[in-house]
């Protein structure tokens, strides 16, 4: 059974890698992928801390419900750790 | 944007057909492309440093400006934020580049 | 001067020119102008450097995607390493993807895979070039994710309704690499000829391997 998670809704100013058409859509994570510095550290010149990142994959039908071309297709993304929510 | 979405997050968003056409690079923009690298590979910048700056140009400048125009925004202001070189001398050396022909040729080879 | 005739516009690959040394300095140019000599004067880089990365970036070309899927197609053990660790396969054939890791996506029977960057334009350059204007449109990167098969059509991609497609939003470290599925009829052919038939677009999923003669 793989994990699920929901993506976060926050909506800050700034440089983030979450896009905003995924925000509050819950897909499955696909894999790890690592850790890796912070992009919203980095982007203003800091370090930062290293973030887990996951791919997660969510079904058209999750992200663009009634007006989604074909429910059964996927879309992949990548999302760092403290964007994402655990789903019971 | 009243729901805070930013104009480059365009995921999802109404757009035309893709336009198929291509170009080659001209050697300026070879140059921006291969600055941008060598910089940030030397650790003056981030990758997301230069996405943060062309973000941060606003929706204006991607339709108005093209891409390494935009690069080039970008990498010079991560260089001024970073301290390799100041204003005063980035404006002093354009003039000096300005004067010295009216072709990107005569200006380059200076 | 070299550009008085209209056809004369268009370079060997039959694309247009962009203005460069004979047309008027525009102040995006003395900015890239100043720009480098600042950096050279204060010892960043040197003009033997820019030159060399230039260089590198020229002999980048989907020719380096290519190679590697056709090595793919004929070696199921080589496969197998580029689908465990993309970066590492490639390296194995002297190709250097970089410091952002390559994640192979391999097209079956039933599935079919589009890569977009929706944020930016990130793109897996080292192995095959710079990527080609349309991938850094508004209409490809908007569009790619909500209708990509509408999109892929637009690119004469018409995929049947039992073929699953997986869209890629490339937002962070990883870079990727559509592994094709091998055209049918194609099994008398050498990796080189194999290598032949890979497009850059079959790479990135916006186009389909070409054909066997």
């Amino acid at each position: 059974m793989a994990e699920r998670v929901r993506v976060r809704t926050r909506m800050p100013p700034g440089h983030v890698r979450a896009p905003a058409y995924l925000r509050g859509k819950t897909g499955e994570i696909e894999r790890p992928l690592g850790a890796f510095g912070n992009p919203e550290e980095q982007a203003y010149g800091r370090f930062g801390d290293m973030r887990a990142l996951y791919r997660v994959r969510f079904t058209m039908a999750e992200i663009w419900g009634d007006s989604a071309e074909r429910p059964e297709d996927t879309l992949d993304a990548e999302i760092y750790e403290h964007w994402l929510e655990r789903v019971e | 944007m009243t729901d805070g979405r930013r104009w480059h997050d365009m995921g999802g968003q109404d757009a035309g057909p893709v336009d198929l056409d291509q170009h080659d690079f001209a050697l300026w923009e070879k140059r921006v492309d291969a600055l941008q690298v060598i910089t940030s590979t030397k650790g003056l910048f981030t990758v997301d440093g230069l996405r943060r700056v062309l973000e941060d140009m606003g929706e204006a400048s991607f339709e108005t400006m093209t891409y390494y125009e935009r690069w080039v925004a970008s990498v010079n202001q991560n260089l001024v934020e970073a301290g390799v070189y100041t204003l005063e001398e980035l404006g002093a050396r354009m003039e000096e580049v300005k004067s010295r022909g009216a072709t990107y040729g005569e200006a380059a080879g200076g | 001067m070299p550009h008085d005739h209209h056809h004369e516009h268009l370079s060997p690959s039959g694309h247009p020119y962009r203005p460069d040394d004979d047309v008027p300095l525009t102040y995006w140019q003395t900015m890239e102008i100043a720009m480098r000599e600042l950096l050279i004067e204060k010892g960043v880089t040197t003009a033997a450097e820019i030159a060399q990365q230039i260089g590198a970036m020229d002999a980048r070309s989907p020719a380096d995607g290519a190679a590697v899927v056709a090595r793919a197609w004929v070696d199921p053990d080589f496969k197998a390493r580029l689908m465990a660790d993309g970066s590492a396969a490639c390296r194995e054939m002297g190709f250097e993807p970089g410091a952002l890791r390559l994640l192979v996506v391999e097209n079956t029977a039933d599935t079919h895979n589009v890569v977009v960057c929706t944020l930016c334009s990130c793109y897996p350059r080292n192995l095959l070039g710079l990527p080609p204007d349309w991938y850094k449109s508004r209409a490809y990167r908007a569009r790619t994710v909500k209708e990509p098969r509408k999109v892929l059509a637009e690119f004469g991609v018409e995929l049947p309704d039992d073929i699953t497609v997986r869209v890629h939003d490339s937002t962070a470290d990883m870079r990727y690499l559509v592994l094709p599925a091998r055209p049918a009829g194609s099994d008398g052919l050498d990796e080189a000829a194999l290598a032949a038939l890979v497009t850059r677009d079959s790479m990135i999923g916006t186009g389909l391997p070409r054909p066997p003669e």
